[in-house]
């Protein structure tokens, strides 16, 4: 299949800062691509040059065969983008943004359509309320609902969860994938891998500029190392015990009273060290599960030059 | 035809921002208000302008408490500018199949609107502490074209410094320039008592040749070359900073 947004080769430059050093991508249609990355790793910075709002230094953008800098305004009915800030109008209420919103896109009927997205998420209650007395959750819902206006093929979203809680984020997770099974094609950047593999076809890794890693999520996740179990016991007697029952395992000691213990599937095995342990009689501290972070597998991805 | 559509769906949101925040309007014309009446009630019964009685003082200052409002009113069309950037509205918009003009077209339709509204309530005040005008429809007419075109040169004015300034507060900054040169000008006392660089300043400014039209016509007078003049100033104030404005535009 051919992609529907290729990415071939931007470089990005603010003053004498290399922001963006040969970026390529290529996402499929009807896919969700994560675009990985920390803090200042260029995320949005890329995500502006494909959608037009920036140019890049060298090379270009093609959104269904056409280069986005040439035909901007025939792409631009292809596409919505949702900025990072989620940027919807305070002053105005959630019904009257997306009437705005339909009427630039000149739809055939802006106000049933805004109705119609109010309800679809879940904010007719909330309609005829400012925006500025919405939550976190229901500007990020308002936001999403104004970038299906005209519906588009194709959706950008700069972090669309950002500072939601878990609940709000889940749901957000869940319209996302909705979109996708009507056949959107979704690309969005993200700090957090557990999100990007919830939801994601594909991911790419961007670190110090350049796409260090991509691959499907169980790719990346297993670039990143697997999840641990740290356990802290009152005694080193205790540790050395426990050192011996878990041979079957990969053991990290990390001082006199605590070890990482990896877990190749994770669940199944908390319950099996914990049950091995304590039919032992030896009952740790405390115990807590870590997954790799971001910063984990960056620090991989950059010391380890064996990909 | 669609550029005009856009262009008024847009100015429409901006003067729904408006009503909504009527404070706005209040502080807008609150200053101009209060230095009306300090003027005619306080100094004006010191200030001697020869041809002009101390009753009539009212008549000679309101044309510059009218580009005053325009000017307090700048103010606000920066800020809601730079609020735009900042919060993201221009990239969605940006991002938007729409004509690339109407974005800012949309921002000066709404604002002179706003400044008219507010110079008209200003103008009202006038009348009731006892402004009286010989003009006829035509001067009048004339007068509140020139009005205008000054809200239009101010507005775009203020579209470059909104969209350079890194923050709110930063953005209206630029309305005290606008302030500063109308106290430099006719505005409130004749230019000839003023020290003499000052002065060849002030007589020459383009704000003392748009107070001495409206002045002028206002009291039925012949006007000049001031008419000419302050046009002149208008077409290219407006025309330099409409350049630079969708210039920068295109790279917030
Ligand atoms: N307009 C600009 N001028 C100068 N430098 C910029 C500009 N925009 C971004 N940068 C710099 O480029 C780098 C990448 O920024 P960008 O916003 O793309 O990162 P990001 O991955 O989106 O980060 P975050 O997760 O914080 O949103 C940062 O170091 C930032 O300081
Ligand atoms: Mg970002």
């Amino acid at each position: 299949m051919t992609p529907i947004i290729e990415v071939k080769n931007i470089k990005k430059r603010f003053k004498k800062q290399l922001v963006l050093d040969s970026v390529s991508i290529e996402v499929q249609p009807g896919s969700i691509y994560a675009l990985l990355g920390a803090n200042g790793a260029g995320k949005s910075t890329l995500l502006k040059i494909i959608t037009g709002l920036l140019d890049s230094d060298q090379g270009n953008v093609l959104v269904n065969n056409l280069t986005v800098t040439k035909d901007l305004h025939q792409v631009q009915q292809l596409f919505s983008f949702s900025a990072q800030t989620s940027s919807v109008d305070d002053i105005l209420t959630g019904y009257e943004n997306l009437v705005l919103i339909a009427k630039l896109r000149h739809v055939a009927h802006p106000k049933q359509l805004a109705l119609d997205l109010l309800a679809q998420f879940k904010l007719t209650d909330a309609a005829k309320k400012r925006v500025a007395d919405y939550s976190g959750g229901m500007r990020r819902r308002l936001d999403l609902a104004m970038s299906l206006v005209g519906n588009p093929e194709i959706l950008f979203l700069d972090e669309p969860t950002t500072g939601l809680d878990p609940s709000s984020r889940n749901d957000l997770w869940q319209t996302i994938r909705e979109l996708k099974s009507q056949g959107k094609t979704i690309f969005l950047t993200t700090q957090y891998l557990e999100e990007a593999d919830q939801l994601a076809d594909k991911i790419g890794f961007l670190g110090e500029g350049k796409i260090i890693a991509t691959g499907t999520p169980s790719e990346m996740k297993h670039l990143a190392g697997s999840e641990k179990l740290q356990l802290i016991f009152l005694t080193s007697e205790q540790l050395a015990q426990a050192q011996t029952l878990l041979t079957d395992f990969k053991v990290q000691l990390i001082d006199e009273v605590s070890i990482n213990v990896e877990l190749p599937d994770s669940m199944q095995s908390v319950l099996k060290i914990l049950h091995l342990l304590s039919t032992n009689e030896i009952e740790p501290n405390t115990f807590q599960v870590t997954s790799p972070t971001l910063d984990d597998v960056f620090l991989k991805l950059t010391k380890g030059a064996s990909l | 035809m669609t550029f005009i559509t856009d262009t008024f769906t847009l100015a429409g949101r901006l003067i729904k921002h408006n009503l909504r925040s009527l404070d706005t309007i209040i502080t807008v014309i609150l200053m101009p208000i209060m230095l009306l009446l300090l003027m005619v009630y306080l100094f004006g019964g010191s200030i001697e302008i020869p041809g002009v009685s101390h009753a009539e003082y009212v008549n000679y200052v309101l044309p510059g408490i009218l580009l005053m409002t325009i000017a307090t009113g700048s103010a606000y069309t920066a800020l809601r500018i730079n609020t735009d950037k900042l919060s993201g509205m221009f990239d969605r918009f940006k991002s938007l199949p729409i004509s690339k003009s109407a974005v800012l077209n949309g921002q000066a339709v709404a604002s002179v609107i706003f400044m008219m509204t507010s110079t008209l309530i200003v103008l009202l005040v006038g009348f009731l502490i006892g402004f009286r005008s010989q003009a006829n429809f035509a001067e009048w007419g004339l007068a509140i074209l020139i009005l205008m075109g000054f809200a239009l040169a101010i507005t775009w004015l203020s579209v470059p410094f909104a969209l350079a300034a890194k923050s709110v507060d930063g953005a209206s900054a630029f309305s005290y320039l606008v302030l500063i040169l109308l106290f430099i000008s006719s505005a409130f006392v004749p230019v000839t008592g003023m020290p003499k660089v000052i002065q060849v300043f002030a007589e020459n400014q383009p704000v003392t040749h748009i107070i001495q039209a409206i002045r002028q016509l206002l009291t039925a007078q012949p006007i000049g070359n001031h008419g000419w003049i302050a046009l002149a100033w208008i077409v290219a104030i407006t025309l330099i900073s409409y350049l630079l404005g969708t210039r920068i535009y295109r790279h917030v």
